[in-house]
């Protein structure tokens, strides 16, 4: 039996997420290779991975049609690879990692599970459904075992002194089913809020976009990520890729503060994970206090100044 | 141009699930059941691409019991035009019923081909994605804005860290997120004509579809209670806590 992560890269390094696969296929105990896919910057990616403590080789594809990764073009690679006899394949539950392994898991006629938040054993698995609110343990009975991994549930790999292998192949191709036309990525200077150590957190308590100042101050103070409500997002506060909760991101940092969140149970879904949670909040009764280590009962403008002087 | 909207009958949102004590699964019984908030939503996107005049047909199908024809009706409520159940007892797994509704696309031939990008219940977030394998389709996952221009769909989509626009020939798979719009409420008079609107039953064993069971159920626990917290009555005592008790900051 053998593993294969598929690997994810940004500008040459490995995102948060791809380490924490790693780190849950370490637990399965089986050798475990890394496939990292990518145009020109995927070399420095497959150089890193080569470092990285668990990984057994690391295979580049590397080409102009994996420039921008679509899940059309890269089935076909990652298909043929898991051929040559992996049993277990594994990706970070990541916008692209939810889009690409379903094609996988078609195209090799194997069920998949979702969200892996714990390795059992190497065909056990346990995954949050209903929002958090039941942990469903799961047999996969198919040969090849098709995983994508909650990164909030699993610890970031290491790296080592020694170099491994780095194997190139060949694959992928364009598919002439879907077509590229743009993006717009949000440049930010804060860490990655799906792999903070802190999150700093709005909701419909800022009432307002410029508001939303007050607790990127805070975070900055703290060296963390600021995060957003669902309500804060769907009334304009916060951009939507901030979005903590079941329908947005994961998160399980060190620190969560909740500034003027209630506490929805879609919003506890994304944040109860972490392991301590800060509710400041005017009003004592909101259900946030039921997960809150601290809860501070506080006009909100007058506590979050408060707090970043204080930090 | 005709769109095949899939759908699922789910726990309503509002209500908070529980364990059943055996831990055999999670206990639905008596609990209100609704369609799954994700496919109200491209329910909804079906009906403006029709109100838009960009498609002249909005075809619903869900695979389950007998008792996902509420959820259908629901949906032609809101205006879609007919309704297909794809009728099983058994568990639905996402690839087994990805094949089904591949058995119906041969049959229905639809330009576009809308999803919720996941089901509250299950969450697994595949079927839309299989379904595109399986037909040979491109797709767009996390749909935000979806547009139809030059004979291929437009579609923005949420993705880590920003958005992208992808151009999808026809047939396409499009899943729907939240922000793509929000749904509208079936009115009265609605309500009354969807009973009169068709509403097709096919056994599922009828399709030729080659299901199989891919993961077994073992066990649903309840997640692990968070010990209650305290109150504290100032900033200094909160930056206090998080210095000298937990160990945070």
């Amino acid at each position: 039996m053998r593993t294969l992560v598929i690997a994810e890269q940004v500008a040459g390094q490995l995102t948060a997420g791809t380490l924490s696969a790693i780190t849950a296929a370490v637990e399965l105990g089986l050798e475990t290779d890394l496939l990292v896919i990518g145009g020109q910057d995927a070399v420095a990616a497959a150089e890193q991975a080569a470092f990285i403590q668990g990984v057994h080789r690391t295979l580049l594809a590397q080409g102009a049609v994996f420039e921008k990764i679509l899940p059309e073009n890269v089935q076909p690679l990652i298909s043929s690879v898991v051929a040559e006899g992996y049993t277990h394949v594994l990706a970070d539950a990541s916008s692209l990692g939810r889009s690409v392994l379903p094609r996988v898991a078609a195209s090799l006629d194997v069920g998949m599970l979702s969200d892996v938040s714990k390795i059992v054993s190497v065909d056990t698995f346990q995954r949050p459904i209903y929002a958090g609110n039941a942990i469903a343990t799961f047999q996969s009975l198919d040969p090849v075992k098709l995983l994508t991994i909650r990164s909030s549930a699993f610890a970031q790999a290491a790296t080592q002194q020694n170099r491994g292998d780095v194997t190139v192949v060949d694959g992928g191709k364009i598919a002439t089913n879907v077509r590229f036309v743009a993006e717009q990525l949000t440049i930010s200077e804060r860490p990655e809020l799906s792999s903070a150590r802190v999150v700093v957190s709005g909701g419909r308590g800022m009432q307002s976009k410029e508001n939303f100042a007050f607790v990127e101050r805070v975070a900055d103070k703290l060296g963390g990520a600021v995060g957003a409500s669902r309500a804060a997002v769907d009334s304009g506060f916060a951009p939507n890729d901030l979005q903590v909760g079941q329908t947005g991101k994961i998160v399980a940092p060190e620190l969560y503060i909740a500034v003027g969140i209630s506490g929805a149970i879609q919003h506890l879904a994304g944040m109860s994970g972490s392991k301590v949670i800060v509710a400041i909040n005017q009003d004592a009764e909101a259900p946030i206090a039921q997960v809150a280590d601290y809860m501070l009962v506080a006009d909100l403008f007058e506590a979050l100044p408060a707090l970043e002087k204080a930090l | 141009m005709k769109v095949l909207v899939a759908v699922k009958r789910a726990i309503d949102p509002n209500v908070k699930v529980r364990v059943k004590t055996d831990g055999s699964d999670v206990d639905l019984n008596g609990v209100k059941m609704s369609l799954n908030p994700f496919c109200e939503i491209a329910v909804e996107e079906a009906i403006r691409l029709k109100e838009k005049g960009v498609v002249s047909e909005v075809v619903v199908v869900s695979v389950g019991t007998s008792a996902a024809q509420e959820q259908l009706r629901t949906a032609l409520a809101l205006g879609a035009d007919r309704a297909l159940l794809v009728e099983t007892s058994s568990l639905l797994e996402p690839l087994n019923v990805a094949k089904y509704l591949s058995k119906v696309i041969d049959r229905e031939r639809p330009q576009l081909i809308l999803f919720g990008k996941q089901a509250i219940d299950q969450e697994n977030n595949q079927t839309g994605q299989m379904v595109a394998q399986l037909i040979g389709s491109g797709q767009a996952t996390y749909a935000s804005a979806i547009s139809y221009a030059d004979g291929n769909w437009l579609v923005e989509r949420e993705v880590d860290g920003g958005s992208q626009t992808v151009e999808l020939s026809v047939p396409a798979v499009v899943t729907c997120d939240l922000r793509l719009n929000e749904p509208r409420y079936a009115s009265l008079p609605n309500i009354m004509k969807a009973k009169k609107k068709p509403l097709e039953i096919l056994a599922a064993d009828s399709l030729g579809a080659s299901v199989k069971e891919h993961t077994r159920l073992l066990e649903v626990a309840s997640p692990p209670v968070r010990k209650a917290g305290i109150k504290v009555g100032s900033v200094s005592e909160l930056v206090e806590k998080l210095k000298n008790v937990s160990g945070v900051i």
